[in-house]
């Protein structure tokens, strides 16, 4: 009987060969696509249950990972959630990840490749992995100074420093508290999200980036002042202003706001035409430029630039050959522009800047778990849409604007504030988008900024972005003087 | 001219002392470990678990010492190095059940059954002191194995648990009498078979070149198909019904040395389990589970929703897994039982299943080895069908966990939660020591 009992023995190892190739096949080959399999909690669990880098504004962590008693670990706890949602993002076991929380992932759990040799230390000395901290270049006063003076209205305001392009402020309204979606319990984070897509003012999106574009209304105007230097005039250069502004090829003509008259005589300085938002005279000028030389100035302060901030910015648009009245109607900000506010903000960032466009970004350093230096971002610059001298120029034409012109709620005593209003018509029978873009100090820029209130916002009566916005800008814009000035 | 030499026979034991040390080490260790990743070492605990551990791994050593001299120096270290790391694991997953709020002392319960599973090991030592008395229970431990079998389908007694019925209720306690009739079964073979191997020989008819056994012989067989074909229908259960009719093919195999039972064998099993799965909606349904385990609606159904959680738990283990305490073994259903083998592949790693998977084939092969050194009949298939059922009975739990062959109710063999499969086990290692123990005593003639 020994021969088959030799055989048989042969017969079992060849059985648990297969056991061998089974698991190793499973554990190797399969490992990848298994452990990226939706339905295993198992690596969701893994990256959730570890601790996860703060999110820090003004050396205070605004988000953070908090020791819990429960299967993940840790709990995501944002301070102030309301009032950083659109920057930070949530951090959800149900709906995943978004804002900074998603785009510095990576980092925030510590699989960045950046974080390779602390990892190795941690594994050396047996600790447990935990990610890195970001820092962002938002200022905690400059940011809750637009919460605060934006209120309930519907709309965002981006505040930069256009030295640098660092972002101070990304308000976004209505807004909603990321802890809402970063609990456990994932029957309670599904209903609060459905409550918030139920919403009809979308709280979840960020408007200053990544919202619904707006057609920019007067604050425009910038852009065809800026191609209008470059072609050779000047302030004082008179341009044509009637009350009445015949369209060519249509029947249609332009007036300005309330049919109001820019000029007794159909004349006008290019300066005055800014500072009263002479809507026939740039429209006018418009035509008399061609599409193509603004919208190659627009291109310059990044119209159509796909940026990550790192958030991912929606390009801002311009019309595709229009013809002369649609040349007019764009050269106002109506027609076919669409631009973020955060758009709008690198216009007023760029010509704060003596013409140099600083890249906008969010992040100002990333601290590995033993607050070692792994990221420090440097000041780059993105375009130089205009020359020293043509900047100064519309600098003190938007200086005119805010002492004597559409823009005198954003006046600050003691400092020149430079700015330019906008009032943006939907065509839907709602009320106006209201605006206003400038910086401040104008001689010593510190602070450029965007404010965006749609609708008019909570305001009664007549909405104009000298009524509505401009006294949010002049907020953020104190504060943010403020806050350079104890830096 | 002719001397007297005094041959000294080389026994293994102290050999067999060093490794129960390195069992000892393993599973002191590993559990050191687990208590180590819950925050619950206390050194005092750890140097009790220690000398508890040699105390034990002692005593076997000394009971074999007295009572099988002779017995394969390999079988008990390997054997205790797999109990030892299969207690830190349940021990383990007591901890990741705690940390979720449920409470369970499965490994203490484990240890109990460990110490009485040894505590039996060395009884039948002492009460078998020559296998070859078993030959005489040939029928009456057939009938018993019958009984064992057919028990969890008395109305009253029997458990359902998990989709299986293999279970019955004695005392408020759950027991696998499946596991017990294993080795009933494999001394009823071994007795039958010894003395009816002539005529199971003879040759019968050929067919395709191949000569097959008379169909007067068949009966056996068919009877024993029967019963598997029962217990996969009623029982629920693919495992032991493979188990059964496995042990007994390969015992038939043995005793005849004719590859053509083996033919027929597998042949008529592979047309009941066929047939069981297209007319018994409960034994497809385990075949779907397996085949397409990853499917969207299989897996929601929730049919192969544990068999693919424990993939997932051997996915993140990769090759050398989290490490003991730190995987989350936790989230598979029945991790410290039916899934252990998953959890030692979370937690351990595929270098971990290695090692594991290399314990049983020396166990296993140590059991054959033992069957070709014995002398009696009766005695190589006694130890081919003890250690063959342990080598079947580990492939099918764990091929089962591994996707190999569909999932079935039992149970890894010193490794998983359960008394039943603890105690039987330990009962093979007894027996198996007992019969090397004689392989190898020098000729007692001579004596």
């Amino acid at each position: 009987m020994n021969e088959p009992i030799r055989r048989l023995s042969v017969v079992i190892l060849a059985l648990f060969l297969t056991l061998m190739i089974a698991a190793s096949y499973i554990q190797v080959a399969a490992a990848g696509s298994l452990n990226a399999d939706a339905r295993n909690v198992r690596t969701l669990y893994r990256e959730y249950g570890t601790f996860r880098g703060p999110i820090v504004v003004d050396g205070e962590s605004i988000v953070w990972s908090k020791p819990v008693d429960d299967p993940f670990n840790y709990q995501r706890t944002y301070a102030d959630g309301p009032l950083y949602a659109g920057v930070t993002g949530y951090y959800s076991i149900v709906f995943g990840r978004t804002g900074i929380e998603q785009t510095e992932n990576d980092l925030l759990s510590g699989t960045a490749d950046k974080l390779f040799w602390t990892r190795l230390s941690t594994l050396v000395s047996g600790e447990t992995q935990r990610g890195a901290s970001v820092e962002l270049t938002l200022r905690s006063q400059v940011q809750k100074a637009a919460a605060d003076a934006l209120g309930d209205s519907a709309g965002a305001v981006v505040a930069l420093d256009p030295r640098s392009g660092a972002v101070l402020a990304m308000v976004t309204s209505p807004t909603y508290d990321p802890a809402s979606l970063a609990g456990h319990d994932s029957s309670q984070v599904n209903a609060n999200y459905q409550d918030l897509l139920a919403q009809t003012n979308g709280p979840l999106v960020n408007r200053a980036i990544a919202g619904d574009t707006y057609a920019p209304g007067s604050t425009f105007k910038l852009i065809v002042s800026a191609a209008a230097l470059e072609a050779g005039y000047s302030a004082d250069s008179e341009l044509y202003a009637p009350d009445q502004l015949e369209l060519p090829d249509s029947t249609k003509t332009l007036s300005n706001y309330g049919g109001e008259s820019c000029s007794a005589n159909e004349r006008q300085t290019l300066a005055d035409s800014l500072a009263m938002s002479c809507n026939t005279s740039f429209a006018n000028l418009g035509m008399k430029l061609g599409w193509g030389v603004i919208e190659r100035k627009a291109e310059e302060f990044g119209w159509g630039s796909q940026l990550s901030i790192p958030l991912a910015v929606t390009p801002s648009r311009l019309p595709v050959n229009p013809d002369d009245a649609q040349t007019a109607m764009a050269s106002i900000g109506q027609y076919d522009d669409r631009a973020t506010p955060l758009q709008m903000a690198m216009v007023a960032a760029g010509i704060a800047n003596d013409g140099e466009l600083m890249t906008p970004y969010l992040v100002d350093n990333v601290r590995d778990a033993n607050l070692r230096v792994v990221e420090q971002s440097e000041p780059k610059t993105m375009s130089h849409p205009m020359t020293r001298a043509d900047a100064n120029e519309l600098t003190d034409m938007m200086v005119g604007v805010v002492e004597d012109g559409t823009g005198t709620l954003a006046q600050i005593p003691g400092v020149k504030v430079a700015g330019k209003t906008g009032t943006a018509e939907t065509g839907t029978g709602e009320r106006p988008h209201t605006w206003f873009v400038g910086f401040a100090p104008a001689d010593n820029p510190v602070v450029a900024v965007a404010v965006l209130v749609e609708n008019g916002g909570s305001t009664e009566g007549e909405a104009t972005g000298g009524k509505v916005a401009a006294p949010i800008a002049r907020a953020v814009m104190e504060a943010a003087i403020a806050a350079e000035g104890g830096k | 001219m002719a001397t007297v030499t005094d041959v000294k026979v080389r026994t293994g034991r102290r050999g067999e002392l060093g490794l129960l040390g390195l069992a000892v080490a393993i599973a002191v260790l590993a559990r050191g470990l687990v208590d180590y990743h819950a925050a619950y070492l206390e050194i005092d605990q750890m140097l009790i678990y220690a000398g508890a551990c040699t105390a034990v791994a002692l005593g076997i050593h000394l009971a074999i010492r007295r009572w099988a001299p002779y017995a394969d120096p390999v079988l008990v270290p390997a054997v205790l190095g797999l109990n030892g790391i299969g207690l830190a694991m349940i021990r383990r997953i007591d901890f990741a059940y705690a940390a979720r709020g449920r409470e369970t002392d499965f490994g203490q319960i484990q240890t109990m059954w460990t110490l009485i599973g040894i505590g039996l090991a060395i009884a039948v030592l002492v009460i078998v002191r020559d296998y070859r008395v078993l030959r005489r229970f040939t029928y009456t431990a057939g009938v018993l194995g019958l009984i064992g079998l057919l028990l969890p389908l008395v109305p009253g007694l029997g458990l359902q648990i998990n989709g299986a019925r293999i279970w019955i209720s004695v005392f408020g306690r759950s027991l696998q009498p499946g596991e017990f009739a294993k080795i009933a079964f494999v001394i009823f073979f071994a007795g039958y078979l010894v003395s009816n191997r002539d005529t199971l020989a003879l040759a019968g008819p050929k067919v395709l070149g191949m000569r097959f056994p008379r169909p007067r012989d068949m009966g056996p067989l068919a009877l024993v198909w029967a019963a598997a074909m029962l217990v996969q229908i009623y029982e629920r259960d693919l495992g032991t019904s493979l188990l059964l009719f496995g042990i007994f093919l390969s015992m038939l195999y043995v005793a005849t040395e004719r590859i053509s039972w083996v033919i027929v064998g597998m042949g008529m099993f592979a047309v009941g389990a066929v047939a069981a799965g297209a007319l018994f909606s409960h034994v497809g349904s385990r075949y779907t589970a397996w085949l397409h385990a990853l499917d969207a609606s299989v897996y929601s159904s929730g049919a192969s929703e544990q068999l693919v959680r424990g993939l997932f738990g051997m996915a993140s283990g990769g090759l050398f897994g989290t490490g003991l305490g730190e995987g989350r073994p936790d989230l598979v259903p029945y991790a410290e039982s039916d899934f252990i083998f998953a959890s030692l592949g979370e937690e351990l790693g595929l270098t971990g299943l290695m090692a594991i998977l290399t314990l049983y084939v020396i166990i296993v092969q140590r059991a054959m080895r033992t069957a070709i050194g014995v002398r009696h009949g009766f005695g190589k298939l006694l130890a081919t069908g003890l250690g063959f059922a342990m080598a079947l009975q580990t492939f099918i739990v764990v091929g089962g966990v591994t996707r190999v062959i569909p999932l079935t109710g039992l149970t890894t063999p010193f490794l998983a939660y359960g008394g039943s499969s603890m105690l039987a086990n330990w009962i093979v290692v007894g027996l198996l020591l007992r019969i090397s123990d004689q392989a190898r005593r020098p000729d007692e003639v001579a004596a």
